[in-house]
Order: C-alpha cells, then structure tokens, then sequence
C-alpha cells in the first residue's frame, strides 16, 4: 500500500541546513495498524507529513497504492489527499463553526458528492462513532473525545485508502484515549491501512506493528502482539 | 469553467454563509465600510441630479436656447458710412433671418415703452387710479419662446388682435391689482393707455423670465403699437429661439453677422449689435449642474473604493485568524483554487450586499430629502434621482474591485501551506 525507498529531507534554518529524514525505507502493507513512535525531534511528524503530502520530499521515491507521488504542485497534492488520504490530528481541527454533520460531510464537499448524498454518508459515519445524536452539535458542545471521534468520522468518511493519525490520543485522558483506539482498531479490523504517530508505549502496543525512529533513521521495525484498546474501555 | 459553476453551486454559498456568519462583528463592520461609500454616492449623485432637476424647473418656462438681439452703434466707417451710425431693425428683417438661418425655431419682433430699448412708460388710468407702466407690443408668438401663464378667464394677443389692430392689452398682476379692486375681475374692463381705451383681455402670472421683466408689464398688439406710437417698421429687439439641438452661441454669431449684412456694417463691428443670449447662461448653469454631478461622481467612488479596500483590509485579517480553518480544508482536499474561489466569492457577496442597503438606505434619505424640499418652490432641487446605469455602473464596480480586492487575501490563504495552517497552534 505504502512504499518509501532511501527518504531524505531536510530543512532550512537560516544559514543551517537540518537533516531530519537520512534515508528512509519503509513499506507498509494493505491492513496494517501501525504505529510510528519515537521522541520529539526524530522526524516522525516529518515522515507521516511527507506520507500524507502535506510536505514533499527532497530525494526518494514515495508510492501510494501503486501510484507513483511525484511532481507534487498544490492541486494535485489536494486532490490525492482527498482521494487517498484521511487525517486524524491530535487538536481534533474540526471547524468550529460547523456542526458535527457538517464537519464530516467536508472532504465530501471536496470530492464533488451531492449535498443530500453527503449527509446520508456523513451520517452512517457518525453513526459509526457512535455520535448520530450529536450530528446538529458544533464541536464546543462535543468532549474531547467526542471531537476525536468526529474528526476519524471525518477522515473515514472520504472513503481513504490510508488514515493518517498524528497522535490521536495526545490530547485526550487514559480512557478517552482507549476509546479512540478502540475505534481505530475496529476500522483497522474492517481492513483499513492506518499510521499512528505517538509518543506513547501503550498506544503503541495496541498497533500491530511499531516502526521506532532516531535521528532520522528508523532504528527498530517489529510486529507486535496487539492489546485489544477494549479491554481497558 | 470550474469556477463559474462554483458561483451557481448551492454549497458553495453554504460554505460562503457560515463562514460569514461565524465572523458576524466582522462581517458588519466590513459592510458599514462598503454600505457608507455606496450610501455617500448615491445621497450625492441624486442631490446632485436634484439641483439640476431644479433647475431645469426654474428656466422651463424660458426657451433655454433663445437670446435678444438689439441693435446699437457702428465703431467702425463701413461701405461710405461714418462712425457712429445706429441702425434700426426693421420688421422686414425678420423675414429674412427667419429664411435664410434655418437652426432659428422662433423669431418674434418686440417693441417697448418704459423698460428695454427706452422712451418714457404708457401712463395708463382706470377710474381714479393710475399709473406708469411699461408697454410692450408683441405678437402671440412670443408665448412661444417665453411662456406667459395668464389667469384663469383670460387669454394673451392672439393672430386677430394683430390683424385688426385690435385695442386689447393684457396686464401684469401688479397692474391688475394697483388698478382694479381686489374682488374685481380686470378681465374684459377697460382701461386707458396713454388716453386710448382698451379692453383688458388677460392679466399675466408672473415669471421671471428675462431681467427686465416686471410684475406691472402691459402688453398690446405689436400693430396697435405700431400705431399708439408711431414706430413704423421698427423693432425694439428681437426674441429669438433656436431649435433643441442647434448650438446658440453660433445661432447668435449667425444672426449678427446677417444683421450686418442687411444694414450695411461692418462684418468686423462688435459693436453694432448687441444681445443676450439665455442659452449660453443656461448652458453655464447647467455646467455648474453637471459639475456637482461629476463631483458627487468622483467623491462617490472614491468613498466606494476606500469601503472595498476595507473589506479587503478585514478579509486579509480574517484569512490570517482562519489560518488553520483553511489548513484543514487544504488536507481534507480543497485545491488552492478551491480556497481562492471561495474567499473571492465571499468577498464580493459581502460588497454587494453591502452595496444593496446602502443604495436602499441611499434611495430612502432622497426620499426623504424630497419629502421636504417638494413645497419649496424657490429652492432649485427637484426630483432627487439616481440614474439607473449609475447604479449599475457602481455595483459593477463594486463586484469588480471586491473580486480584485479579494485576490490579495485569497492569495495569502493559499500561500500559507497546510502544514504551516496545521502546525500553528
């Protein structure tokens, strides 16, 4: 689904030039849960932006579901994110005047769906989550973990090959935290790719795999035994 | 185009109105800007059309194009005459301007006692009053060119007063009531003009037409006053009216040089003719008139365009506040062009809404201004109105500055990349 071969990238600050990527490979199959740990500074946002095109590359090659990701210009990133992609962020970013319903129903709104068609999806999302009730509700009526079940209503809801999650739980309490990965994992069960950034063990170990980066370079790459997130709900 | 199907999309202005409707301090300070300009331009284009309106009232019982033409001395010795000659005009001259310049609609010989072109004024006596009046003779064309109101009963010369050198005259309202009591109706009683008794056959409500005009004027048949005093063929002056279209200035020039021509003076003689031309006054005037129009024009637009610099001042404020907004637009896949229609749109639905209620509010004080000025005769202002391609002419500049204004923040949302959008906390 995912494959990246020999990643680097770096950043220009002032007269230095930060090396954050050094040559990255990094292969990621239909249906894996992984997650993508490491400590502040070790380029994990930096992969996942890259991963999720919201940053380019500066050498290597990036394939997304056999598609080639090169040449990106502005509008062609937009539309395969909106295709390819769904994200999850760790401040929720739900627009704020928009109420739950509405919130989903945007990467929609981008793909072109007819308005009625876009409500009766978004709301079998939020279904989903558990949240039909909440669809009229703006986000400030919604707890912490109701906007982050909104927000992975939102990124499922454009149909993603791969949902992007840069640290989901990080905003939110032990067992709100669960909750959401408890979410993720059953969409992972129904067969969907997903990347989880974290900074937590335990978040970690309820991925089926964990992909450890230092100093740009990934320094572990195992399969684990996945804790059920349900168990703790 | 993709973008002109975005403008008739309905989601499109669903997205326009919440963000519109999120931002409600902003979106009404950015249309009292806008709706200020628009309300200034049309208050003052239409206070402006008002004046001219007004006074188009005050001079439409003048034929705007006439002009009195009057003869005077020679200052220069011209074909064996010396200096200082004053020719008279003669009644035969007119038919020869009437035929041989075809821009002049009216020409109408004039004679007077006691006013323009000088000789003492008819004594006229009626019962134990009396006084002295000026006396004019015309024809009833003159109506033509200065429109005489006369009272209700009444009439002015007419075609067989001239013919019969009827003794008829029509008077002034100063004279009716200096004359006759105030119960009494002066119309078909007589009075003596110089000790000749003539039936009054109107008395005239009186305009300003000319300078010399007065409220005590009398008039009688220019054949009967041709007779009264004598004159023969000589005319006073002449009250002459060019068609609508024809340009006066050169009408008079025309009519001056022919003058000297029949009489015999020098083409360069300034001087030999004079005359007065209403027209090239009324064009002044009128010049004033479009004069306060160009203004309230410019300063009209000026105010519109310092509004839409506003709403572009707000929306580039406002794009800055929606940073993230727009970055989690962009990576739940909005295109650039996407973002940039929609804050183009957004600011130019703000510009014309803003535009509406100030043309309405606008359209509401001329209403207003009219409402109280309507019963004040004397005050040139009329009819406040704002011409319709004005109004168009604004809005569409309007929708253009505020799509061109709109740009520059448009292009600052779509600079700012997602990643940027999204890492701002």
């Amino acid at each position: 689904m995912i494959k990246i071969e020999n990643l680097h990238k770096s950043y220009k600050m002032g007269n230095n030039t930060l090396h954050v990527l050094k040559g990255i490979d990094f292969k990621v199959d239909q249906g894996e849960l992984v997650a993508i740990m490491g400590s502040s500074g070790s380029g994990k946002s930096t992969l996942l932006n890259i991963v999720g095109m919201l940053d380019l590359l500066d050498e290597g090659q990036y394939t997304l579901d056999d598609v080639i990701i090169k040449d990106l210009d502005e509008t062609k990133a937009a539309r395969y994110r909106n295709k390819f992609l769904g994200f999850v962020f760790q401040s929720f970013n739900l627009i704020n005047y928009k109420t739950a319903l509405e919130n989903v129903s945007l990467p929609l709104y981008y793909q072109g769906i007819k308005r009625k068609e876009r409500q009766e999806i978004a709301l079998s999302y939020l279904e989903k989550v558990g949240l039909k009730e909440w669809a009229t509700h703006l986000p400030s009526e919604l707890s912490g973990g109701q906007k982050q079940r909104v927000a992975i209503a939102r990124a499922m809801a454009a149909r993603p090959k791969v949902l992007l999650a840069d640290e989901p739980t990080g905003a939110l309490d032990t067992t709100t935290s669960f909750e959401v990965m408890d979410l993720i994992q059953k969409i992972n069960e129904e067969g969907k790719t997903i990347l989880v950034v974290t900074h937590e063990e335990d978040i970690a170990k309820m991925c089926k795999r964990i992909v450890r980066l230092k100093d740009g370079v990934i320094v572990e790459d195992k399969n684990v035994e996945q804790v059920l997130a349900s168990k703790y709900v | 185009m993709n973008s002109l199907k975005k403008i008739f999309d309905r989601d499109t202005w669903q997205e326009i109105f919440g963000s519109i409707q999120k931002n409600k301090v902003r979106t009404a300070i950015t249309i009292v800007g806008v709706l200020w300009g628009i309300f200034i331009y049309i208050a003052l284009s239409g206070s402006a059309k008002g004046l001219d309106n007004g006074f188009e009232r005050q001079f439409q019982k003048v034929a705007m194009n006439s002009m009195f033409v009057w003869a005077q001395s020679t200052s220069i010795p011209y074909d064996g005459f010396k200096i200082g000659r004053e020719p008279d005009l003669k009644l035969q001259d007119v038919e020869i301007l009437r035929n041989r310049i075809p821009q002049i609609k009216y020409i109408v010989p004039r004679n007077s006692r006691g006013s323009f072109g000088g000789g003492e004024p008819a004594n006229i006596v009626r019962n134990n009053n009396s006084g002295n009046y000026a006396i004019y003779g015309d024809f009833p064309e003159f109506r033509k060119i200065a429109t005489q109101d006369i009272y209700d009963g009444g009439r002015f010369i007419n075609e067989e007063d001239i013919k019969n050198n009827r003794k008829v005259c029509v008077i002034g309202e100063r004279t009716a009531s200096d004359l006759f009591e105030p119960d009494e109706n002066p119309v078909g009683k007589y009075v003596r003009i110089d000790n000749i008794f003539f039936k009054v056959v109107g008395v005239l409500f009186f305009r300003q037409g000319s300078p010399f005009d007065s409220d005590s004027d009398v008039f009688i048949p220019f054949t009967t006053f041709q007779n009264l005093y004598n004159t023969g063929n000589y005319v006073g002056w002449l009250n002459i009216a060019a068609y609508d279209d024809a340009d006066v200035v050169q009408v008079e020039q025309d009519v001056k040089q022919m003058l000297k021509r029949i009489h015999r003076v020098s083409p360069k003689d300034d001087r030999a003719f004079g005359s007065f031309n209403l027209g090239e006054i009324f064009n002044a005037i009128m010049g004033f008139a479009e004069g306060m129009t160009f203004l309230s024009l410019v300063v009209g637009i000026a105010t519109i365009i310092a509004g839409i610099i506003g709403i572009g001042n707000i929306l580039l404020i406002s794009v800055k506040e929606r940073t993230k907004e727009l970055g989690v637009r962009r990576a739940l896949g909005a295109t650039p062009g996407e973002v940039r229609v929609q804050i183009i749109l957004e600011s130019v639905f703000l510009t014309i809404v803003a535009g509406i209620l100030g043309i309405i509010l606008g359209a509401f004080v001329l209403a207003g201004i009219n409402a109280y000025t309507i019963d004040m005769t004397d005050f040139p202002y009329t009819n406040p109105t704002v011409p319709i391609y004005f109004v168009l002419g604004a809005l569409f500049i309007m929708v253009s500055l505020g799509t061109l204004i709109g740009l520059i923040p448009a292009q600052r949302a779509i600079s700012i990349k997602p990643i940027e959008a999204l890492r701002e906390e």
